[in-house]
């Protein structure tokens, strides 16, 4: 500022060093945006070479084999197990999830006391920072333990279903896992839907209490309609959590390739769990074996994400 | 006061709305307080008798009995409305306890069992000698190694999600800063054992560097990255125009407008949003696995060799599987905990101190 | 239909702040009453404790006695909620439900008194509430359009039809005009005209103009000053107050020398 405060008479002299100045300032920042779309770029080069590499020696389906032994010759894997763990322990979590979250978003949102509200959604906020690993050992060291009453009751009345038949023993299951999952996305769908609901037009809550409706009957007709494409997003970045999520899997889950009839049984695996469990004991293909399943994680989340993004976008141009 | 009367309402008469009285009756208002502790004592009992292991079930059971016995209640009493009102209400409450249960949980039995083996010994000495069976070792070769690389990972992306960020608000138009920001927000969903597969295909696989703390940055640097931008976005975007507008006036330059005037403005929200991303990264573990390796001994070098991190050091305690093993487990989850949560509350105190005030 | 409001002994806060002080009046059935007073003046909280709408705002608290005919709208065992049926509102800015046709709109309040209605029932309720409100022959072709759509006097008038599709004993409107522009305005007060034959009808404005054109009987507001609470100076008939006040502040407000 202290250059122009006086402005000299006459023409301003030319201001040679600015001008370089703001060519090097506007060159750094948009080579950083360039950077991260290279960044970004790589990602998919890299993985995409890598997963060629092991795809090209691998002797089973890519997609419908039932086993990994990609260190043995000639290698063999597939994914079939770890794309049906991934995608059902997510869903599970979600199915608990949202509901929780969308009850603990409107009880910020237009239940709790004032006083109590603040503090909460606070802690939620906290919440969403405590480590997956820390997650990870809770579940392994306490959940698994409490589930045994939980899934004896379940096998009691639901077991001839056959998804929740079971038969005893440690509670590692892809059902644990999806527990395990919604605990852990509930913060982040909770504080994005918890945004949404606050965000409701407090005039259109007015016109349907003026009109006697219960405190219920306006969360229906004003704030959940205007509500609903957040928290459709708000579930997707969980969802996009919980696909992705690495450690915690790999600790509570007792991994085995197999799919199970019930979703009790222990084993089974996901994509990240697979690839942290099985590296310090891969070679050259193993590795390449196990980036192609990164590769196809990476497609996922990328797909859920950009649907969640797109939603998001689409609500924006809505309200404005 | 006028001679019309009532009857100009033609179509009222024939539409059977229900009459109205002010007065409805209503459940006294201790009867949910009544009826949760009678719910409790049922879960309990029933819990009893039938000889349930699991406090959970017992707690699914008081629940049940809470949430229907409301609604059956409010029904009789008051009408359907209400009891749906008094249903929405419950079930609100309820979940609320639901997601409130495990998460106390999480911190009593973290720091409760944490607390055990965790004192200056344990924060001093790292597990070189020491067999995992046994009592004794730390976990101070791992806070040298979480330190180091996120220091590395804070000094890679920092910078480069700021001026990112400083490009998209203060430049960015067209068609490079519509896909930067949307690969932004795509960037966030990396999943960290993607981003950690990344650098291992690149950096160890094909540049052939062996696994070093740098490795673990540069996965965390890349998963900083996109949080750092959207942060700090949102505090650029928030500095009022008016303020640049002046500047120009005054005939500065740009880049000199954005270091003295845009910057300074958003500075608290800027630290703050860092911060948080520094907290975030420093509890990842995934990528440690693929790139850092893991290490029983002090290593200082974060670019030469295996290292350790607490994360990493709270899974390979879990994985050997002993008592002794699970208490330095529980003892390092605290640390870590602690030390992430130390950093959202300090981010958060900045944000608070230095709020623009001229914000929203 | 329309039912006598008596008001005594009123108090109302915000939190600790009283609002408004010690107001009693009478409104009378079948007539337009208007509240008029500078901003700040508490006539749009004495407006929301008609129909225990002020209650809902964070730290809203209400003394006092308020008799629709003979019931006590804060007795004990009293429903809000019922309350708020008997009593519609029409808000300041026009509030239809987004994401609601206009047919759904004017229907919303009915429907949530959980009867079950024929579909022809309900047709005959949206069109009598529309031709009620002046709005029918403009959106007879389109009612499954969404209410949104309309413009703002329009909208206004939706607002109207929906709050009188549920046949309330009084209507209250808070500076329903002061959104709109002078042609839509005129509709409105045509239509305040109309309904006062069917509803008691209270309405807060800040256009003296207006007041003296729509209502029957006025009330003045004001307040000693800032962070003080609002008092009702006097009410009487609109032509009284606007020729002839008894209260010299009423005239030095209506004349324009303050506020």
């Amino acid at each position: 500022m202290e250059i122009t405060s006086a402005t000299p008479p006459g023409p301003p002299p030319p201001r040679k060093t600015s001008r370089a100045g703001d060519r090097i300032f506007l060159g750094l920042s948009r080579g950083s945006g360039i950077l991260l779309l290279v960044i970004m770029a790589a990602i998919a080069v890299f993985l995409t070479v890598r997963a060629t590499s092991a795809l090209s020696k691998n002797e089973g389906d890519f997609f419908t084999t039932f086993e990994w032994a990609a260190n043995s010759t000639p290698p063999k894997f597939g994914i079939a197990v770890l794309a049906f763990g991934t995608v059902v322990s997510s869903l599970i979590a979600m199915l608990i999830a949202v509901p929780v979250a969308i009850g603990i978003a409107l009880f910020i949102s237009h239940y709790a006391p004032r006083k109590l509200a603040a503090p909460l959604s606070y802690v939620i906020d906290l919440l969403a920072a405590v480590p997956s690993i820390v997650y990870g050992l809770w579940g392994a060291l306490f959940l698994v333990p409490h589930l045994g009453g939980l899934y004896t009751w379940l096998n009691d009345y639901f077991g001839w279903t056959g998804i929740f038949a079971y038969q005893g023993g440690a509670a590692r299951s892809l059902f644990t896992i999806g527990i395990l999952l919604a605990i852990m996305i509930l913060p982040i769908v909770t504080s994005v839907s918890r945004e949404v609901f606050l965000q409701a037009p407090k005039m259109h809550e007015e016109a349907a209490l003026a009109l006697g409706a219960t405190r219920w009957e306006v969360i229906r007709m004003s704030v959940l309609p205007f509500g609903r494409s957040g928290v459709i997003s708000a579930s997707m970045l969980g969802l996009g959590r919980a696909l992705g999520e690495t450690m915690a899997v790999a600790t509570v889950l007792s991994p085995s390739f197999t799919i199970g009839k019930s979703l009790l049984d222990p084993g089974g695996g996901t994509f990240a769990q697979n690839i942290a469990s099985s590296f310090k004991e891969s070679g050259e293909i193993g590795k390449d074996a196990l980036i192609a399943s990164g590769l196809v994680l990476f497609v996922l989340t990328l797909l859920v994400n950009g649907a969640a993004r797109l939603i998001i976008a689409r609500r924006k141009e809505y309200t404005a | 006061m006028s001679d019309v009367t009532m009857d100009s309402t033609v179509v009222a008469d024939s539409t059977p709305l229900p009459s109205y009285t002010l007065r409805q009756p209503r459940l006294p208002r201790w009867a949910p307080a009544a009826l949760a502790a009678a719910a409790v004592a049922i879960g309990v009992g029933i819990g009893l008798g039938a000889g349930l292991g699991s406090r959970i079930q017992w707690g699914l059971i008081a629940a049940v009995v809470f949430v229907a016995g409301m609604f059956a209640l409010a029904a009789r009493v008051e009408g359907l409305r209400q009891a749906k009102d008094r249903l929405a209400t419950s079930m609100v409450w309820v979940c609320f306890l639901l997601a409130v249960v495990p998460l106390v949980s999480l911190i009593w039995e973290t720091v409760s069992r944490g607390a055990k083996v965790l004192d200056g010994n344990f924060l001093s000495h790292s597990m070189a000698g020491v067999l995992t069976i046994q009592p004794g070792g730390g976990v101070y070769h791992a806070v040298i190694g979480t330190l180091e690389q996120v220091g590395i990972a804070t000094a890679i992306a920092a910078p480069i999600g700021l001026l990112t960020a400083i490009y998209l608000v203060e430049y960015g138009r067209g068609k490079l800063a519509k896909a930067v920001t949307f690969f932004v927000d795509v960037m966030t969903g990396i999943p960290s054992i993607v981003a950690g597969l990344f650098v291992l295909s690149f950096w160890i696989l094909m540049m052939d560097n062996g696994y070093s703390g740098f490795a673990g940055s540069m996965a965390l640097a890349i998963l900083m990255m996109p949080v750092v931008v959207r942060s700090t976005e949102e505090m650029l975007k928030l500095v009022p125009n008016e303020l640049r507008e002046a500047s120009y006036a005054l005939g500065v330059p740009k880049w000199r407008t954005i270091l003295k005037v845009v910057l300074p403005t958003a500075i608290g929200g800027i630290a703050t949003g860092v911060m948080l991303s520094v907290a975030r990264i420093a509890g990842e573990s995934a990528p440690i696995v693929l790139l850092v390796f893991g290490s029983q001994v002090i290593n200082n070098n974060p670019f030469e060799g295996a290292q350790s991190s607490l994360p990493y050091y709270i899974y390979e305690q879990w994985a050997a599987g002993n008592e002794a093993s699970y208490d330095r487990a529980w003892a390092a989850a605290l640390v870590l905990i602690a030390f992430v949560m130390i950093l959202n509350l300090v981010a958060r105190g900045i944000a608070r101190w230095k709020a623009p005030k001229a914000g929203r | 239909m329309a039912k006598r409001i008596d008001v005594s002994g009123l108090n109302a806060y915000y939190g600790t702040h009283k609002a408004i002080e010690d107001i009693s009046m009478t409104v009378e059935p079948r007539s337009v009453t208007a509240f008029i007073g500078p901003s700040g003046c508490g006539k749009s909280t004495f407006l929301r404790t008609l129909n225990r709408m002020h209650e809902v705002t964070p730290g809203g608290r209400v003394e006092g006695k308020v008799m629709l005919d003979d019931e006590n709208l804060y007795g004990s065992g009293v429903d809000p909620v019922a309350v708020r049926r008997t009593v519609g509102m029409v808000f300041q800015r026009p509030n239809p439900f987004p994401t609601m046709s206009i047919y759904e709109n004017v229907v919303a309040g009915v429907r949530l008194n959980g009867g079950r209605y024929r579909k022809s029932e309900l047709d005959g309720i949206v069109e009598k509430s529309l031709k009620g409100a002046n709005l029918w022959n403009e959106v007879k072709d389109r009612l499954n359009k969404p209410g949104a759509g309309l413009s703002g006097g329009q909208q206004q008038r939706l607002c109207i039809a929906r709050a009188i599709a549920v046949e309330p004993q009084v209507l209250l409107m808070d500076e329903p005009c002061s959104a709109l522009d002078p042609i839509s305005t005129l509709a409105i007060e045509d239509l305040i005209g109309e309904l006062k034959e069917r509803f008691t009808i209270v309405i807060v404005t800040h256009n003296m103009q207006q007041a003296a054109r729509v209502s029957d009987r006025t009330a003045f507001f004001n307040l000693a000053g800032v962070g003080q609470p609002g008092k009702l100076i006097e009410i009487d008939d609109t032509e009284r107050i606007f020729s002839n006040p008894s209260v010299q502040a009423t005239e030095d407000y209506i004349s324009g020398r303050f506020g």
